[in-house]
C-alpha cells in the first residue's frame, strides 16, 4: 500500500528533540524548576549535556476569506477576477458620510468556524477599529475584533502523517486562542520603474475570519499539517474556499528557537507564504537560521520576514518601523454583535435580524474527521486510506463515482486508486481534476477485471492505454490488444506443454524438488501467452503436468 | 484628514478661554493617561504636571499624521487634556465602563446580497492621478521627517 502522500508538505524534521510534557514549552517564561539541578550556577552559554538540543515554537495567524457574495460591511460584490475598482462600494472607498452594515452571512460562518474549531462562541462580541496608514486601506482604520471577539478558546487535531505506520501519537493537537470577524484591505501593486503603487480597492472590505493559533508547534510540517486540516475543514463548512494561492486564505508564522527548559526564544513573523509546501519550507528555514545565528553567539530580532521563493530563505523586511502602535479604540458606529441560542431567544423577533448559535450547530455539515471515519466504516479501508483520499483535492469523489459504477471490493479499488491512479498523477503532477482518466472507465476496467475478463498485468496495460485519452473504452482497448485472458482450458495446456518441451533442465530441477523454479517455468508461460493466462492457472496446470 | 482632527482639538479645547478655567482643576490626579490608547507605552501621556512632552506630540503626529505645527496647537492639545481631566472626579469604582452609547441598540443585520459596486468612474474623478483604473499612490509608506529637521519651536 502506498504511504499517504502529503501533497503539499515536505516531510520535514521536526526540530523539538524534547519530548516531555507540554507544558515546558508552555507561554509563562519562568524555566522549568529542576533543571539546574547537579549544575554549576555559571552563565547559561556554557555547554551543559542537552544544551546543543534546540526546541521550535511556532504559532499561526491565518486570515481565512469569508465564501460570501457581498463584503463584510457593504454590499459590493465578493469575487476574484473583474476589472480593477469595479467591486467597490462608497463605503470600501471610505468616502464621508458613508457607515458600515454588518453582513449576517458573514456572521453565520464565523460562527459555524468557531462551533467547528470546538471554540466557546461570544454572545457578546465588539468591534474595534485598528489604525494605521497604508495606501490600500482607504479610511486609515481597519474594523476587527480586537477586545472581544466572535470565538475564543477552540482547538484543532491533525495526524501527523509521514511514512505509512499510524500510531495514536501521530495525532496532534493545536490550540485556537480565538477566531475574529474583519476586513480585508485593498491590493496594491508596486510599480518600481514609475515610482508608484497602483491601488485596487475590490478586496478592500471583504470579509475575514482570523483565526490565532497557540504556539504548540514544533516544526515547519507540523504547522503546514494543521493548516491543511483547517483548510478542509474550512471547504466542508462552506465557510471559506481557502485557497492559498487565490490569497484566500494567508498564513503568517510567528517562529521562535530556545532550549528545551529555558524561556522561549525571540520570535520572527513571517510572512508571504503561498502555499502549504512553502509554509513549511519556510518555517523550518527560519528555524534553521534562528539556530545558527544564536549558535554563532548572534541574537535574534524581533522583526517580521519575508519568505523568497526563488532563493527558498527568509529575508527581512525593513519597511516597518519599529513597534507599531495601532490605537485600537472601539468602533463608533456598531453597537455590540449579540448572538442568540434556543435559550437566550427573544420570543417575537425577526429571523433575519437574530443569529442562533444552536440552530447553526444543529445544522453542521460533516468535518472532514468524522468523514474519514465514517469512510472506514462504510468500505472497510484503512484510515491511513481515508487520510489519503480526503488529503487530495477531488480524490473522495473519485473515488466514490468509481464505487457507484463498479461491482469490485472497495478495497481492490482503493488499491487502484492510491496507488496506481495516484501514482501516475503523481508522476506527472497533475490534480485529480487533471485526469485524463474518467471515474467510469476506470470502473469499467475494474468490472472487466473483477469479472476475470483480463489479467491484472494486462489491465494495468488497459490503465496506461486508458491515460492517452484517446476516447477508447477498455472493452475497446482489450479487443484492439487481445488483452482477454485465455479462457480455453486445451490451449493453455498446449502451451505449457511446449514450454516444458523447451526447458527440459528446468524440468529436472522440478522433479529433484526445487519448486522455486516453478516460478521461473511460470514466467515463461506467461510470456509466451502474451500476458493473457491467469498466474493462477498457469501454476495449477504446468503442476498436473510436471508430476 | 489632519486637519480635521486638528480643528476637533480645537473644538474640544474651546478656544483661549478655557485654559484658564481648567488650570486650577481640583485634585487633578495625574497618572497614566487612560484616554491616550491600550498600547502606547512609550508616550504614556502627560507627565506629572501636566505638560505634554515633545516626545509624545511627535509619538501622535507620526501616528495621526496630525501636524500640530505651533506652540499654540501644543496648547491647545494640554488644555483639551485638562478639560477632560474633570471626568476624574466622579468615583467610577465598581461601574463596567460603557463602550459605546450604541450598546442598547440592535446591530442590524443586513441579508447577504450584492447591492452596489460598478462605480468605478465615480470613485476615480476622486483621484488626482489614476493609472488605467487603478489609483495612484507614492511607492511604500514615506517617511517623516525626523524631528530635528521639523518646527525648531517644538524642541522645547
Amino acid at each position: 500500500m502506498a504511504a499517504p502522500i502529503l501533497r503539499c508538505a515536505r516531510p520535514g524534521r521536526c526540530w523539538s528533540l524534547d519530548y516531555r510534557p507540554r507544558r515546558s514549552r508552555a507561554l509563562f517564561a519562568e524555566p522549568v524548576p529542576g533543571r539546574v539541578r547537579g549544575q554549576s550556577s555559571a552563565a547559561a552559554q556554557e555547554p551543559r549535556p542537552g544544551a546543543h538540543e534546540w526546541a521550535a515554537v511556532v504559532g499561526l495567524e491565518i486570515h481565512a476569506q469569508i465564501s460570501s457574495n457581498s463584503k463584510l460591511f457593504s454590499g459590493s460584490q465578493v469575487t476574484f477576477l473583474a476589472p480593477p475598482n469595479s467591486l467597490v462600494s462608497f463605503f470600501d472607498a471610505s468616502l464621508p458620510g458613508t457607515l458600515p452594515v454588518l453582513n449576517r452571512r458573514c456572521v453565520e460562518a464565523a460562527v459555524m468556524t468557531g462551533l467547528a474549531l470546538n471554540c466557546t462562541v461570544n454572545k457578546k462580541s465588539l468591534f474595534d477599529r485598528k489604525h494605521y496608514f497604508y495606501a490600500d486601506l482607504p479610511a486609515g482604520y481597519q474594523i476587527t475584533q480586537q477586545r472581544l471577539p466572535i470565538a475564543v478558546n477552540g482547538s484543532l487535531t491533525y495526524s501527523l502523517g509521514v511514512g505509512a505506520q499510524w500510531s495514536p501519537s501521530a495525532t496532534k493537537t493545536v490550540r485556537i486562542k480565538q477566531i475574529q470577524l474583519e476586513q480585508d484591505s485593498g491590493k496594491s501593486l508596486h510599480d518600481d520603474t514609475r515610482s508608484q503603487t497602483l491601488i485596487d480597492l475590490n478586496r478592500a472590505g471583504v470579509g475575514l475570519m482570523e483565526v490565532v493559533m497557540e504556539p504548540d508547534m514544533s516544526c515547519g510540517n507540523e504547522a503546514a499539517t494543521a493548516v491543511r486540516e483547517l483548510q478542509l475543514i474550512l471547504r466542508a463548512l462552506g465557510t471559506s474556499q481557502a485557497n492559498m494561492a487565490e490569497g484566500q486564505l494567508r498564513v503568517d508564522a510567528n517562529v521562535s528557537v530556545h532550549h528545551p527548559g529555558e524561556p522561549l526564544g525571540v520570535r520572527t513573523e513571517v510572512k508571504n507564504l503561498n502555499s502549504i509546501r512553502f509554509l513549511a519550507k519556510a518555517i523550518d528555514y527560519e528555524i534553521q537560521r534562528q539556530i545558527e545565528e544564536l549558535q554563532n553567539g548572534g541574537k535574534i530580532l524581533n522583526e517580521t520576514r519575508a519568505f523568497d521563493e526563488k532563493l527558498g530563505c527568509t529575508v527581512s523586511m525593513r519597511d516597518k518601523e519599529g513597534k507599531q502602535d495601532y490605537r485600537f479604540m472601539p468602533e463608533p458606529n456598531l453597537p455590540p454583535l449579540i448572538l442568540y441560542d434556543a435559550e437566550s431567544l427573544p420570543v417575537a423577533a425577526d429571523p433575519q435580524q437574530v443569529v442562533n448559535i444552536d440552530w447553526i450547530r444543529e445544522r453542521l455539515p460533516e468535518l472532514p474527521s468524522v468523514t474519514r471515519g465514517r469512510l472506514v466504516e462504510q468500505y472497510g479501508i484503512l484510515p491511513e486510506h481515508s487520510f489519503v483520499l480526503l488529503n487530495e483535492d477531488g480524490l473522495l469523489e473519485f473515488f466514490q463515482t468509481v464505487m457507484k459504477e463498479t461491482r469490485a471490493e472497495p478495497k481492490k479499488v482503493i488499491g487502484w486508486i492510491l496507488t496506481i491512479f495516484l501514482g501516475y498523477l503523481k508522476q506527472r503532477n497533475l490534480a485529480v481534476s487533471e485526469s485524463p482518466l474518467s471515474p467510469s472507465s476506470l470502473a469499467e476496467l475494474l468490472n472487466l477485471l473483477d469479472s476475470k475478463v483480463i489479467s491484472l498485468p494486462a489491465a494495468k496495460q488497459v490503465f496506461e492505454e486508458l491515460w492517452q485519452n484517446q476516447g477508447k473504452t477498455p472493452g475497446q482497448i482489450i479487443r484492439e490488444k487481445k488483452l482477454e485472458l485465455l479462457q480455453n482450458q486445451e490451449e493453455l495446456e498446449e502451451i505449457c506443454q511446449a514450454v516444458l518441451a523447451k526447458h527440459p533442465q528446468q524440468v529436472m530441477a522440478v522433479k529433484n524438488g526445487n519448486q522455486k523454479v516453478v516460478n521461473k517455468l511460470i514466467g515463461i508461460v506467461r510470456r509466451a501467452t502474451g500476458g493473457r493466462a491467469d498466474p493462477g492457472r498457469i501454476k495449477q496446470i504446468l503442476e498436473k503436468q510436471l508430476q | 484628514m489632519w486637519r480635521r482632527t486638528f480643528r476637533a482639538t480645537l473644538r474640544a479645547g474651546l478656544g483661549p478661554g478655557a485654559t484658564g478655567a481648567v488650570a486650577g482643576a481640583p485634585g487633578a490626579r495625574v497618572g497614566s493617561c487612560r484616554f491616550a490608547g491600550s498600547d502606547s507605552e512609550k508616550a504614556a501621556g502627560p507627565s506629572p504636571g501636566g505638560r505634554v512632552s515633545a516626545e509624545l506630540i511627535e509619538h501622535l503626529e507620526r501616528l495621526a499624521l496630525v501636524d500640530f505645527r505651533n506652540r499654540e496647537g501644543v496648547a491647545r492639545l494640554q488644555a483639551a487634556i485638562e478639560f477632560a481631566g474633570q471626568l476624574r472626579a466622579v468615583d467610577t469604582d465598581g461601574v463596567e465602563p460603557m463602550e459605546s452609547v450604541l450598546e442598547d441598540r440592535c446591530l442590524y443585520l443586513r441579508a447577504d446580497e450584492v447591492v452596489e459596486g460598478s462605480c468605478a468612474e465615480d470613485l476615480l474623478q476622486n483621484s488626482q492621478q489614476t493609472v488605467e483604473e487603478y489609483f495612484v499612490a507614492p511607492l511604500g509608506n514615506i517617511t517623516l521627517p525626523k524631528q530635528s529637521e521639523q518646527h525648531p519651536v517644538l524642541k522645547s
